[in-house]
């Protein structure tokens, strides 16, 4: 009798484990399918315009409230070096030798996925996608397991390893506290003095990206950066040159990052609800009527 | 304790509830934790330990650099890796620690699911050492967690079930109670609560069953967790429809070898702790494991060639990077499979052992490949952890190590309890039992 009572058992309690993840499995399979908000804003970047001032640096710097950096922002020495995004600085620009003495510079920064592989990694929800476009990020639930860092295609969210007890994942937000959610654009847009980055609505974005390059013969690559890539970014890139030599990952796959779990999040409440039925049976199977079998009787030091 | 054993042929052991052959008055907890030895005794033969020297010079160095880390926050520890944000703490902690420890569920399950009783002797050990080694992961975790205080957010505060880390994080949680309720009974037993022992021996099946079920998919979920970072692993060790079974079906052998690894170590180092039935059974044990962990590795290795076909990545293995694959492959998979078939052929527990030893190796080294070594391989440098990361991660391997040690010490893990079940219930009223023989010899 003890078989039964505690397959009875068992099935109680998978059952409400299955109960508590199917949700989980549905809310994944939802997410697939998402093409972005209606009216998501995006930045159309123009690679062949930049002249690499590090103004952009300064604004972010200064709209954000970061840190004083360790150079001056009109020190062109940092070019050294190819720089990632800190918890100090949420963009920088780095400069490539592309051909005989053409020099092309590449503005990173968040790219404000349409589906965040920051956001679908995170244990906790800590990211949102708002309806303007932004990523933006909760500092009060963020339990500092940095899978998102892990996660994103971009390697854009740092973390601010250096503080013992609030450290955080930092990264751009679109300036979206202070300027994206009353419709302006943000720091680093605004103060370009080559017109580098257009702000617009991210359908018309597009539309205007491959309008300069028809308009452009022979100026352009052929391809708008970020509109297909993991998914489709709020920010999208015009370069002269292949992306892969101005250090982006022209590889990149065009399914959002969370199509990859999504087959093994699928199978989570199969196993949850077919596994107990499974094992138990084959538990009846071995050892029922077995000669040599004896139940679990409450002595069993034999 | 071997050497003051063989100095003092005639002290008393504790392996049961009462002393004297369990004739005696009941053990106070005081004697149970220092085995029946007086604190005299016992810490005499720990300083004779030279192991325990060892173990303390790492502590005395260690545990001052963990508390650093608190202090002075996670870069005093590990730096500033951006690019390489999972260290040694998750890669060799979590990642590395709990395939190891698959054998809770594997030995439970074969007892109690499969009815296989012959491997009652050793399913307390198998138990013992999966619950340690996630316990262990969730410290390393607890250390690499920018606000480990916010451990408990999934499961209370903000829930994200979408990702494969929620899963994890729940799973995890509900398979260490799990494990703590297999463990109990020989908690249960030393401490003389003949309830809880019953109360827990009637779930047994239904624990076990829980643990196959949690094991598949968070054994899984770590290797999916890798799919988030497809561009970033190096395509030999990375698919994103084979990644959760490649974790899964490794941790299999992963977690049989550790078992015949801790029990060799342990018929070794303490002999005196194993009973007879034990000692008897044990060579025959760890062959009948081993014939599972071979057929765990031979899976493993034609799963991971069809992912290669799969994907076809078959031009990688000529470069230096595909040399590294083989040498894993080779090494962990190919060499572990050779050693443990011979073994079993030829009924040999040393070629067993050792195979025993590479497969775990392998393990290791391939979740350090998946989310270390290889990770941002096109970065073409591999990320070092600094000296103050690898020596936490030294210590609280080492505080694993004593705890896994000092537990065996004592419950009953390698031996029986003396005391049957059936005398638990006499415990009660026992001062009158005791005084009757005792008037009656004083008379």
């Amino acid at each position: 009798m003890i078989e039964r009572r505690d397959f009875l058992k068992g099935c109680l309690a998978c059952g409400v484990t299955a109960a508590t993840v199917s949700v989980a499995g549905g809310k994944a399979m939802a997410a697939g399918s998402f093409e972005g908000y209606p009216d998501a804003m995006g930045v159309l970047v123009d690679l062949t315009r930049c002249v690499g001032c590090r103004s952009c640096e300064a604004a972010c710097n200064a709209e954000q409230k970061l840190p004083e950096p360790d150079l001056p922002f009109d020190d062109t020495s940092v070019f050294k070096d190819k720089r990632r995004t800190t918890e100090k600085a949420y963009t920088v620009v780095n400069e490539y030798k592309v051909a005989d003495k053409e020099t092309l510079y590449r503005k990173m920064q968040c790219n404000h996925c349409t589906e965040p592989a920051c956001l679908s990694s995170c244990f906790v929800n800590a990211y949102t996608k708002t309806k303007e476009g932004a990523v933006i990020y909760n500092a009060k639930v963020c339990v500092g397991c940095r899978n998102c860092m892990i996660a994103c295609p971009f390697n854009i969210p740092a973390y601010s390893y250096s503080s013992p007890l609030n450290p955080l994942v930092q990264k751009c937000i679109f300036c979206y506290d202070t300027r994206l959610k009353d419709g302006k654009p943000p720091a680093c847009v605004d103060i370009c003095p080559q017109q580098v980055m257009t702000f617009g609505r991210r359908a018309d974005l597009i539309k205007l990206g491959h309008d300069r390059i028809q308009a452009n013969p022979g100026k352009y690559v052929d391809k708008l950066y970020g509109e297909k890539a993991v998914g489709g970014t709020s920010w999208m890139y015009l370069s002269s040159v292949d992306f892969d030599k101005v250090g982006f990952d022209g590889h990149i796959q065009n399914e959002p990052i969370i199509s990859n779990v999504k087959d093994f999040l699928g199978f989570v409440p199969m196993v949850l609800s077919i596994w107990p039925a499974l094992f138990t049976g084959v538990h009846l199977l071995a050892t029922k009527n077995k000669d040599g079998h004896h139940d679990h009787e409450e002595g069993d030091h034999q | 304790m071997k050497l003051f054993l063989a100095r003092n042929p005639n002290t008393q052991i504790i392996d049961s509830l009462r002393k004297d052959n369990d004739t005696g008055r009941p053990w106070t907890l005081m004697e149970k934790i220092f085995l029946g030895l007086t604190p005299k005794q016992y810490m005499a033969q720990a300083m004779s330990n030279p192991l325990n020297w060892v173990f303390a010079a790492i502590l005395l160095v260690g545990i001052p650099f963990i508390i650093a880390r608190f202090i002075f926050g996670l870069s005093w520890a590990v730096g500033d890796p951006y690019d390489n944000a999972w260290g040694l703490f998750l890669g060799f902690g979590l990642f590395g620690m709990v395939p190891l420890s698959s054998s809770g569920f594997q030995l439970g399950s074969a007892v109690e699911v499969f009815g296989r009783h012959d491997f009652e002797p050793i399913e307390r050990l198998g138990i013992l050492n999966g619950i340690l080694g996630y316990f262990f992961a969730v410290i390393f975790l607890m250390c690499d967690l920018g606000q480990p205080w916010r451990l408990i957010y999934p499961m209370f505060v903000s829930w994200g079930p979408e990702a494969v880390l929620f899963l994890v994080a729940w799973h995890v949680a509900t398979y260490l109670s799990v494990q703590a309720a297999e463990t109990s009974t020989a908690f249960f037993e030393w401490m003389g609560w003949p309830a809880g022992r019953t109360f827990v021996k009637k779930m047994a099946l239904g624990l076990a069953v829980a643990g196959i079920i949690l094991s598949t998919l968070h054994q899984g979920a770590l290797g999916a967790l890798s799919t988030y970072a497809p561009g970033k692993i190096h395509p030999l060790w990375y698919s994103s429809s084979f990644q959760w079974l490649y974790f899964f079906v490794s941790s299999l052998p992963g977690g049989l070898c550790m078992v015949i690894v801790v029990s060799t170590i342990a018929v070794k180092t303490m002999d005196w702790r194993c009973d007879a039935t034990f000692k008897n059974s044990l060579s025959k044990l760890q062959v009948s494991l081993a014939k599972g962990a071979s057929m765990g590795l031979i899976t493993y290795l034609v799963i991971r060639l069809i992912g290669v076909a799969h994907d076809n990545k078959w031009a990688y293995l000529t470069t230096g990077w595909g040399g590294w694959w083989l040498f894993e492959i080779g090494f962990g998979v190919i060499l572990s499979l050779v050693l443990l078939t011979a073994g079993i052929r030829n009924n040999s527990v040393t070629l067993v052992r050792l195979g025993a030893w590479t497969t775990i190796i392998g393990v290791v080294l391939n979740r350090l490949n998946v989310y270390m070594i290889t990770f941002n391989w096109q970065n073409g440098h591999v990320h070092i952890p600094p000296f103050r990361e690898i020596m936490i991660v030294i210590t609280v391997y080492s505080i694993y190590i004593m705890t896994y040690r000092a537990i065996l010490y004592r419950w009953p893990i390698l031996f029986k309890w003396k005391t049957r079940y059936s005398e638990y219930a006499v415990l009660e009223p026992k001062p009158a039992a005791v005084t009757a023989p005792e008037a009656a010899g004083s008379k």
